[in-house]
Formats: structure tokens, sequence, C-alpha cells
């Protein structure tokens, strides 16, 4: 059996809006082997991105055991965790959310400052990853300067410029019209297999589940086969 | 890319407002730094003289002049050296330029401010020339005075017995300081004071504004200040005896409030400041929380991005501070070249020190609010918009 990037073990996430509690997850249990590429689709509300959150360190879970490549991410705390994301896993968005302020390899440079590489290497990895994503001749432009598509390649390059195993994707395609989301999966399938990634991706779209090696099916905060 | 760079970049991000807001700094720091200077000059003034003198006026003002017959009673004190005396006479330089011209007893006054340097020769020309007068070097040199030629000065106070507010007086000597801090003070000049007693119109012959009381040992001011003013008391020229620097400070004390001016007009454009730059690193931090949650996401901590808002802070007032205490500098050299030395507004060390302290202070009154809102960011909520 392949060893497991994503473990995930009796997880239940509440959230509190006010003095109201709303259990997003239940109990939620399953495994994601390592050079993987999952969707995760489900209905609005269905905790699709609460999933994403927890298994890329951005939240804790209210109750359960998370592991993603061996860390126990339940047990770290605030810091532990920034470090972590920091060296272990990429984030894709839907809105790209790249720093204005910042050319491409402005923004692909970024997630390297936190690291001891030093500028020249700095400047070596960002041109590979900008490479990887064929942007190269973009390295100089601020996103408002490049189209959807660019601009979502530009992120999964910052996403890959530390190296991660795992690489999370909440929508990546839905901010763009068909032709460039079907570029942009294909580039994360190309680092899926070719590069090893393990590549977690929320959507919503049938098509672009199409394009991973298996989908999850989650409902009201289940999933679909568990719930059955 | 550096942490720097990103810093640079965005406070950059909207270039007006940080424009703006920089001129505002700096506004504020020249402002900052030429009052603040304005004060050090006055406490300059009274720090600037030791306790070796005592001045004596009269008890009620100054302006009330005191009969020069009590130099002989005040210099058989014990413990008194030399009394010297001074009038003012309120000159004035051709159209309506003001000068610092005092009447005095050359050699008594010699003998006091042994500060002034001048060749004895000149000294003794200014005891023997009735209408002589001896000029600082700073004057001099502003006005191109040369020893021998004749100036006229007016008094705005002084009539001459023919009526004329016109006087003439010849150069017999220019002095200088002994020191820097002495030059500074060369911005004066003194005429003889029995030519002004004789030559003036109005009843006040035989009196002057003040004695300068030279010590012998300067341990003894207190109890000679005491003993002169007991010696005149319930008399019709009761007098009041201070330490020179206490005489300044009688000064300061008539322009206190405008000390006090200076502080809450200080006070109100650090106020505004405050407002001003508060608003826009709480602006810049609002506008950008989506790019915050990104770097968090990426791995930034909390205190990394709480010190990436701080910076900005910092680089902010620093560049404006530091921008506008060196144009206050610069000011201040105009006014005081500008015044001929009249007007020293001098941005000194203890300046520059409460200037930087302000320009820590004030980053940290900016930013630290936002920091900590950048900090406290909540990763999940900020991406969702929340």
């Amino acid at each position: 059996m392949a060893e497991s990037m994503v473990e995930v073990r009796n997880v239940t996430k509440v959230y509190e809006r006010g003095k109201q509690k709303i259990e997003v997850l239940h109990g939620l249990t399953f495994a994601i082997p390592k050079g993987d590429f999952v969707a995760l689709m489900g209905p609005s509300g269905s905790g699709k991105t609460t999933v994403l959150n927890l298994i890329g360190g951005l939240d804790q879970p209210t109750s359960g055991q998370i592991s993603v490549g061996g860390s126990r991410l339940d047990e770290l705390r605030s810091g532990e965790l920034a470090h972590w994301r920091a060296h272990h896993v990429g984030f894709v968005f839907q809105f790209y959310n790249l720093m204005p302020v910042l050319t491409a390899e402005g923004n692909v440079e970024l997630p390297l400052l936190l690291t001891k590489l030093t500028a020249a290497q700095r400047r070596k990895n960002v041109a590979v990853a900008l490479q990887v994503v064929g942007l190269s001749d973009r390295a100089k432009h601020k996103p408002r300067e490049l189209s959807g598509g660019q601009e979502q390649r530009v992120a999964i390059a910052r996403a890959l410029v530390s190296d991660p195993q795992l690489l999370v994707c909440d929508e990546p395609t839905g901010d763009l019209d068909r032709s460039t989301a079907d570029e942009i999966l294909g580039l994360l399938q190309v680092l899926n297999r070719e590069h090893g990634k393990t590549v977690v991706m929320v959507t919503h779209d049938p098509k672009a589940a199409g394009f991973a090696s298996r989908t999850l099916h989650l409902e009201k905060g289940q999933l679909l086969e568990q719930a059955a | 890319m550096t942490r720097t760079g990103l810093v640079v970049a965005n406070l950059f991000r909207k270039r007006t407002r940080t424009v703006l807001t920089l001129l505002s700094v700096i506004m504020a720091f020249v402002l900052f730094g030429l009052l603040q200077s304005v004060n050090s000059m006055f406490n300059a003034g009274a720090d600037f003289v030791g306790a070796t003198r005592l001045m004596v006026q009269a008890r009620v003002s100054f302006t009330q002049p005191l009969p020069i017959s009590l130099v002989p009673k005040i210099e058989a004190i014990p413990g008194v050296a030399r009394v010297a005396y001074s009038m003012w006479f309120g000159g004035v330089w051709q159209e309506n330029t003001p000068l610092f011209v005092f009447a005095i007893d050359p050699l008594r006054y010699r003998d006091a401010y042994p500060e002034y340097l001048m060749p004895d020769a000149q000294w003794q020309a200014f005891a023997h020339t009735r209408t002589g007068m001896i000029v600082g070097r700073m004057l001099a040199d502003q006005y191109g005075w040369k020893l021998g030629e004749k100036i006229p000065i007016s008094s705005n106070i002084y009539p001459q017995k023919s009526g004329s507010k016109a006087w003439a007086f010849d150069v017999v000597g220019i002095f200088d300081g002994k020191d820097e801090a002495w030059r500074k003070q060369t911005n004066i000049a003194f005429i003889n004071a029995d030519y002004f007693d004789e030559a003036n119109q109005f009843g006040i012959k035989g009196r002057t504004n003040f004695f300068i009381v030279k010590l012998a040992d300067s341990k003894q001011a207190q109890a000679i200040s005491k003993t002169i003013d007991a010696m005149f008391e319930n008399s019709p020229d009761e007098t009041k005896t201070q330490t020179e620097k206490d005489f300044n400070l009688g000064f300061i004390k008539q322009i206190g409030d405008i000390g006090l001016i200076v502080h809450w007009i200080l006070f109100a454009v650090f106020f505004t400041l405050l407002l001003v730059v508060g608003n826009t690193m709480a602006q810049s931090v609002r506008e950008r929380i989506p790019e915050l949650a990104v770097m968090k996401t990426l791995g930034f901590s909390d205190g990394s991005v709480l010190g990436f808002v701080l910076a900005e802070s910092f680089a902010l007032c620093l560049c404006g501070g530091l921008v506008g205490l060196v144009l206050a500098t610069a000011l201040g050299a105009m006014v005081e070249k500008g015044t001929g030395g009249q007007f020293v507004v001098q941005l000194d060390g203890g300046v520059w020190l409460i200037g930087i302290a302000a320009i820590v202070l004030m980053s940290l009154a900016v930013g630290l609010l936002p920091a900590l809102r950048a900090r406290r960011l909540r990763i999940v909520d900020a991406l969702a918009g929340r």
C-alpha cells in the first residue's frame, strides 16, 4: 500500500459565529497517498475548503488528528504551523492572491525569504519555477500586466518554488475560461505526474475533477462513501 | 528582492498617498526642529552665563533706572570685585534695523566682562572718546564697519538735546569673544555712558538700567545678592539682585508664554500628524488584509507580519523625520545668517535626540495598532473576506 501524504482521522470542525456553533466536519476520516492527485467535490457548505484549510495547516481541527507528510498538524502551535507551511505545502487560490506591488519573480521569490538561501540561489530557484510554468519571459511583469491564466501560473510557481511535496489548490480554475482552465489543470497534472507532487484540489467543476486521479465527494461534512 | 524591498514596495503602493503623508511628516519635523531649537536658544542663554556676576536692577522693573551713585556703595561690599553699569540705548541702524546698543562705562565694563577681547589701546580710546563706540565683531562684519568710521545711529527712545533722534558715533574699537559662545554674543555695540548721559534730552541723568556686579568669589553670590537688596530696602531705589542666569531667566519668563505656545503648537502639529499618518497606516493595512493573509499562508509568522507593518511605519516616520530635521537645520542656519547671528536657531544634539525619540515614538504610535491587527489576523477568516 502507498505511503500516505495526508491522513485525516475522525476530524471534526466547529465554527463559532457569535453564540451559534456550526459543526462543519463530522468525524471525517480519509487518507491521500503520496503522489496522488485528488479532487475534492461537493456542494457549497459541504466543508471542502475547510478540509483544504486543515490539511494545508491554515486552521486547526476542533478534534481529531491530521498528519501531513508525517507531521501532526493538530499538535502544532501557530508559529510552528507557519514554519511548517513555509517548507511543506504550496497554495494555489481561485483569485491568485498575488502581491500587486511585486513583479512575477518578486511574487515567486516571496516564500524563499523564509529560507536561508542566498539572493543568487533565490533568483535561480525563481527562474526554474517560472520556467516550469512557462512564464520566464514575464518575470519582470507585475500582476496587473498579466492575464488571469498567467497570474495563476505565477501563483503555481510561487507554490512550487520552495519545493513542497503537497500542493493544495482552492478552485484554481474557478476564475478562468475553459481553455485557460484546461492549461492550468494540465500544468497541475504535469506537476503531479512528472514532479511527484501530491495535489489536493477543491473544485465545483466535474471537468476539472477529471484531471485528478480520483475524486472525493463531500456532503454535509462527511465523505459520501462514509456517509453511505 | 529582500524584506526591506518588500517594505519599500508596500510603502509606495499608493504613491501619491505616501508622498503626501511623507510631506506632512517632513513639515511637522521642520516645525518641530525650528521651534524646539528656539526653546533651546532661550535655555542656552540662561546656561551661557555663570554665577560669577550679579545683575542689579530696580525692584519694580529694569526699565526704571537706578542712580549711578549706588556704584561705590555696592563696590564697597566685601566680595565685590568690580561694578559696571549698562543702559539700553535702543539703537536703530538706517531705516528700521534694530541694534543692541548699550551705554556703558568703558573701563568698568572691560573689568566686568573679560570674555570680550579687544586691544587695550582701543579700550583706552573708547574711554577717552566721548562719541566713541565699540562694536562686536559680528556686527562690524555684518555692516562692514571699520575703525575710524563715523556711524549714524538713531535711538528709538532717546533724542539728543537738539530734539533729534539721530546720533553719530566714532568706531574706536572692535571687540571679539574669547570663544565660540562669546563670539556669538558680539552682535552688540557699546557707547560711552558719559556722552550719552550729557547729550540725551531726557531727565534721567546719572541713572542706568542695571549694574553688573563682578564677584571676587562666586560662592558668595547669594550672600552678596541679599546684602545689596537689604542695603537699598525701603529706599527710593529698591533693588532686585539676581545671578546673571536668573536675570536672563527673568527675560525668558516674559517670553514664557511663547514657550508655552511653542509647546502647544508642537502638540497640535504632532497630534494632527498622528491622525494623518495613523490613518494612512490603518488604511494601508485595511486594504491589503487578503495580502497579509497570503503572507501568513506562505509561512510568514504573526510576528513577521507585525514586524513588516511596524517597519513600514518606522520607514515612513524616519524618512520624513530625518528630512524634516535636516531641512530645519538648514533653515536655522539661514535664519542665523540672515539675522547676522542675532537669532541663533541651531538644532543642537539635544534637539536631534528629542527628534529621533519623537520619530521612534511616532512610529510606534501610528504603527502599533495596525500592526497588531495584522498580527491577529486569522488566515481563514481573512481569505474568506470575513
